[in-house]
């Protein structure tokens, strides 16, 4: 850099020169080309705003006019009767089944691959296998349901239950919990490990020990980015017949309930969008609203974890 | 964890080193239970071919095959012109493709070459929010203002509110932030060396993005479309919910029309008052779609990661 020189000229000429370097005509099509680049990020996010401004324009009248009778209410065939309270309910049972199932077994596949297993053709086929599923339409996984849970399992399940919806939804899941598993447990160096068989643990001990330990809040931030993919997955409880159930509240013991008719807020949100009543128009968007703030309390928790504790090597 | 005692004559051997059999006993229980875990994937798709194929056969040996190739689709008739719900899936994809290929990629070079780290820090969360609004929102968002607002400026006399266009751009606004992740992912991944050679011989950024990083990236951003095309063909709920999925549907080119997909036709006879049980074949003809459609985005996972794997092996 010859800025700042002294002698009077030497400006002059580095005007010269910077100006033979950078060409003299305009950049038009430089300048062009990156406001069609902002262009395309502008309506990317445009898009976002608009469709969170279209639900909450459309939804939030139905909680200042009735408060939060929509949360505690169930189905009802009026408009101004009907609430989310079995849909919530379904879900949150739904996604115990995703926790209680997908994710040891999710975690402990992981461990498997990522600590256990050598580079064999097994390994490498089980780990493609695992990218393939998790790339399978979401609907698909509710043909598997039809067909294993509520057919071959039916004595067990009891036919379109909640117990078929929540297996159904464990397996859909599963294997995004492998990959993002994986990656945490990649992310571990290895120097780490050693140092635990360097004092004589087993490879249980160190995984225990050393690794989970360190790869724990990339495993929870994915994990808990899974729970919110199932929590809004409609596709697949339909077919295992969310759709038409809705929950006998009371005194019925769990076991019964939960072989019994149920349904989902997502799977909510389709019925009431398909009433024909328009009086349903402002309790679909009423009720988004409420999938979309348990989604971004959830997903705000997986980036607060993952930035609170991410570790750099 | 206790240390392995020295024994009385001082001599250490093997076995003292090996631990106690109850840590080994226990080693070895985990390990099966996690090698099982990680086989279970192999048993679940063992499962979704099996009892995609067992029904698909079914279907297949039972149904008159030259009904398979007329047009219109109307499961509860007995009539399964499956080119009409084939076709419905491609144009919806197809517009999406349309719609969120020069978004997506647009988004993806932008954040790639000339955003500031702070700005790719801020944006790259907002991308992800977008990518994580379930289907079923976007359908709502598809049905209630792109097919009021949007498609009925583009498409002109358009009056039904359910229409293929609207289903269409739908899929586009879900796979733009998969496509801008996935292509972003390809060109950050190009050296650096590579962008300050192209800078050196006295090239702009433009050139450099265009001329340099892109063709480097290539195989990454077409694993990028290729993956935002299967996520498209599999979409079901935007395309329930705006295309108008009413039981059938005849066949239809026009995407301001209403048209069915694959996806919509198998939740149409899900949700259908019957549940499925109207005509004879129609449960089973609802395995048969799912596999032609999961046929259809295994091959197409497939060359996308052939092509990721690619971009890995060569930087």
């Amino acid at each position: 850099m010859t800025t700042g020189t002294p002698r009077v000229h030497a400006v002059s000429t580095t005007e010269i020169v910077r100006q033979r370097l950078q060409g003299r005509r305009l950049d038009v099509g430089g300048s062009v080309f990156e406001a069609l680049l902002v262009l395309a990020l502008l309506i990317s996010i445009g898009v976002l705003v608009t469709l969170l401004v279209d639900v909450f324009s459309n939804g939030l009248p139905v909680f200042f006019t009735r408060g939060t009778d929509f949360l505690t209410r169930g189905l009802s065939s009026s408009p101004d009767r009907a609430g989310v309270a079995q849909g919530i309910l379904g879900s949150v049972l739904l996604m115990l089944f995703v926790i209680v199932l997908s994710f040891p077994l999710g975690v402990g596949a992981s461990i498997y691959l990522e600590e256990y297993a050598r580079d064999t053709p097994l390994t490498r086929l089980v780990n493609t296998v695992i990218r393939n599923l998790a790339g399978v339409p979401a609907i698909v996984y509710g043909l598997l349901g039809v067909a294993v849970f509520v057919g071959t399992l039916g004595a067990i399940t009891g036919g379109r239950t909640i117990i078929s919806g929540g297996l159904t939804l464990a397996i859909l899941v599963l294997p995004i919990v492998i990959i993002t598993t994986s990656e945490a447990l990649r992310a571990v160096p290895t120097s780490i490990r050693e140092a635990a068989f360097g004092v004589g643990a087993t490879r249980w001990e160190t995984v225990r020990s050393h690794v989970l330990p360190y790869a724990a809040p990339g495993i929870l931030t994915g994990t808990i980015l899974s729970l919110a993919r199932a929590f809004g997955e409609t596709a697949p409880l339909i077919l295992v017949g969310a759709i038409a159930g809705t929950f006998r509240y009371s005194a019925d013991s769990l076991i019964d309930q939960l072989r019994g008719p149920y349904t989902a807020l997502p799977t909510i949100i389709f019925g009431f969008s398909r009433d024909p009543d328009a009086g349903f128009r402002a309790d679909t968007a009423a009720a988004i609203i409420v999938l979309l703030v348990v989604l971004l309390a959830v997903n705000g928790l997986a980036i607060f974890l993952r930035n609170r504790f991410e570790r750099r090597w | 964890m206790a240390a392995p005692s020295v024994p009385s004559n001082g001599r250490l051997t093997i076995g003292d080193l090996r631990g106690s059999a109850g840590r080994r006993r226990r080693e070895a229980i985990l390990r099966t239970a996690f090698a099982s875990a990680a086989m279970l994937s192999i048993v679940i798709s063992l499962a979704i071919i099996v009892s995609l194929v067992g029904e698909a056969w079914n279907f297949l040996s039972r149904v008159d095959l030259g009904l398979l190739l007329e047009r219109g689709w109307f499961p509860r008739r007995d009539l399964y012109g499956i080119s009409t719900i084939v076709t419905g899936t491609f144009i919806v994809a197809g517009i999406g493709m349309i719609v969120a290929t020069p978004l997506g990629l647009g988004a993806a070079i932008y954040l790639s070459e000339y955003a500031s780290p702070r700005l790719r820090r801020t944006i790259k969360p907002i991308l992800e929010i977008l990518a994580g609004i379930p289907s079923v929102v976007l359908g709502y968002f598809a049905l209630t203002f792109l097919s009021p607002t949007i498609v009925d400026t583009v498409c002109p006399g358009q009056t039904n509110i359910f229409n293929m266009a609207a289903a269409g751009i739908g899929v586009g606004i879900l796979i733009t932030p998969l496509i801008a992740s996935v292509a972003e992912d390809a060109l950050y991944a190009v050296p650096n060396s590579l962008r300050e050679a192209s800078y050196g011989l006295g090239a702009r950024r433009r050139t450099t993005s265009l001329r340099i990083v892109f063709p480097a990236a290539i195989s990454g951003i077409v694993a990028a479309l290729i993956l935002g095309m299967s996520r498209g063909i599999g979409e079901t709920m935007i395309v329930a919910m705006a295309a108008g999925a009413s039981g059938g549907s005849l066949f239809q080119l026009n995407p301001c029309e209403p048209g069915q997909t694959m996806t919509a036709a198998m939740t149409a006879l899900a949700t259908g008052s019957d549940q499925v049980r109207g005509a004879a074949l129609a449960f089973p003809s609802l395995f048969f779609v799912g596999l032609l459609l999961f046929a259809m985005t295994l091959t197409l996972n497939l060359v996308a990661d052939a092509f990721v794997r690619r971009v890995r092996t060569r930087y």
